[in-house]
């Protein structure tokens, strides 16, 4: 049975009427049209559908959408401010993080969270971070040089921030 | 594949959960939903009514326990795993959490979760035996009752926990003189432990005065590796521990699949079981 369910998405609220058994990526990508979250598996292994559920990097597809009500849920078409990339999207850019794009979003989001916990990480520990995101084109080295140089972007501007 | 329909409720209690399961209509628990999801996108899995207890502050965090831990059910991997408390009482705990699939499953989820679900190669239930925690169940008509974790695994998937009980906290006893090493080798396709093992281990200078090993991954269900108890009160001697582990994995039924023919497993699982013993001897010494 339908219900209605109010989720909190990149800060603004949505009431949609869901079946309890919908997932949160179904949610996302048919009923509200934010196709920045993919789907890449049936397995909960891919992590093309990650997002941030208050702050913390979650799959989508293992998530159903009547268990994310109440929280703030940020994808990938909330992290930019206006016309201002967020420095790991910039970082992905400009390292050549991407070759399809298909684990972009969710390498992303993993970043942010993972970046937040670990602000200065080595290249071992990013490698470790996105265990849960598989990319069938770039060999990872370069998501790997983009989230390093993102961290180093973040460091900065939070040293910035706090003088 | 998406479920089969079903009801949702949000626990606003533990008593309004403990309600609900009483009805005894296949209502399941849901806590961070990362097994119980995928078996139901399967539709291994199908249930009339979901009531989510992930919510409930009563079931959550970690406080001291006498000398050891006090753990709620519906703890995160993620949360175990940075907790000061849980790393300095118990490292091993927030180690294996700490190492469990990835970032994302770790944030949701739950130590309870995966013990009441006791999926043959998961990784806590051997670090549950080796450590000889108790678990806290209960239910609407049965009241409280403790389960010994040694006594808790009976089969794949299947648990001395009636349908009717909710997992509500574990009991970690403190460590004294022991140290805890958990080993394994992963499925590189699942992440899943095809051999993981938990050894505790306590020392009198250089012997071994008390000694725990635990395997997941290899047989039908977790359990405790007995052979091992001969290198108590020995020095932890390569060739003794050769013998044990050899032993300890000799008489076992173990299925081989498309990630690892029996014979690994057996081998690997012998390998992990030297490391586990060797490490935590290590570790009780320093
Ligand atoms: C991609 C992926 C990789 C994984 N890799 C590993 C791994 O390497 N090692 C490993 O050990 N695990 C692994 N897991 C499993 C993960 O650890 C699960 O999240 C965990 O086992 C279950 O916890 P949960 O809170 O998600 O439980 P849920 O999925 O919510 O519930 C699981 C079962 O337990 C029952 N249940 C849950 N909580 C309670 C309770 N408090 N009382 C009574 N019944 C309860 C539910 O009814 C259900 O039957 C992986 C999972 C995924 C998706
Ligand atoms: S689509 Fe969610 S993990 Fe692959
Ligand atoms: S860029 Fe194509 S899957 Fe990662």
């Amino acid at each position: 049975m339908e219900r209605p369910v109010t989720l909190n998405i990149n800060g603004r609220s949505h009431t949609v009427q869901v079946e309890p058994r919908a997932l949160l990526v179904h949610v996302l990508r048919d009923t509200l049209n934010l196709t920045g979250t993919h789907v890449g598996c049936d397995t909960s292994q891919c992590g093309a559908c990650t997002v941030l559920v208050d702050g913390q990097a979650v799959k989508s597809c293992t998530t159903l959408a009547v268990q994310a009500e109440g929280t703030r849920i940020t994808t990938i078409e909330g992290l930019a401010r206006g016309d201002t990339l967020h420095p790991l999207q910039m970082a992905f850019w400009e390292k050549h993080g991407l070759q399809c794009g298909f684990c972009t979003p969710g390498m992303i989001l993993t970043a942010v969270d993972f970046l937040a916990q670990n602000p200065d990480p080595t290249d071992d520990e990013i490698r470790h971070a996105i265990e849960g995101n598989l990319c069938r084109c770039t060999g990872y080295q370069n998501i790997v040089a983009a989230i390093k140089s993102a961290a180093a972007t973040l460091r900065a501007g939070n040293a910035g921030a706090a003088a | 594949m998406i479920p089969t329909s079903f009801d949702y409720v949000r626990a606003g209690s533990v008593r309004e959960a403990l309600g609900l399961l009483a009805l005894g209509d296949g209502t399941k628990v849901i806590a961070g939903g990362h097994s119980l999801l995928p078996m139901m996108r399967f539709r291994l899995v199908q249930a009339p009514k979901l009531v989510d207890i992930s919510r409930l502050e009563e079931l959550r965090g970690v406080q001291e326990y006498k000398k050891g831990l006090r753990i709620g059910a519906t703890t995160t991997y993620a949360e175990l795993a940075r907790h000061p408390l849980v790393r300095e009482r118990c490292p091993v705990i927030a180690e294996v959490a700490a190492d469990i699939a990835d970032i994302q499953v770790r944030n949701r989820g739950t130590i309870g979760g995966s013990l009441a679900h006791a999926d043959p190669a998961s990784d806590m239930p051997a670090v549950m035996m080796a450590l000889d925690a108790e678990f806290q169940l209960r239910s609407k008509k049965g009241g409280r009752r403790t389960a010994r974790a040694r006594e808790f695994f009976k089969g794949a998937f299947v648990t001395d926990m009636t349908e009717e009980e909710l997992f509500t906290d574990i009991l970690v006893p403190g460590m004294g003189r022991n140290a805890a090493v958990y080993v394994s080798f992963d499925s590189a396709a699942s992440g899943y432990a095809l051999a993981g093992v938990c050894a505790s281990i306590g020392r009198k200078r250089a012997t071994i005065s008390d000694i725990s090993v635990a395997v997941t991954g290899v047989a039908e269900v977790v359990f405790l590796a007995g052979a091992l108890e001969r290198m108590k009160d020995t020095k932890c001697d390569a060739a003794v521990l050769a013998a044990a582990a050899k032993e300890a994995v000799a008489g076992l039924e173990i299925a081989g699949d498309v990630h690892a023919p029996s014979s690994y497993r057996r081998h690997i699982a012998e390998v992990a079981i030297i490391r586990a013993v060797e490490r935590a001897y290590q570790r009780a010494g320093a």
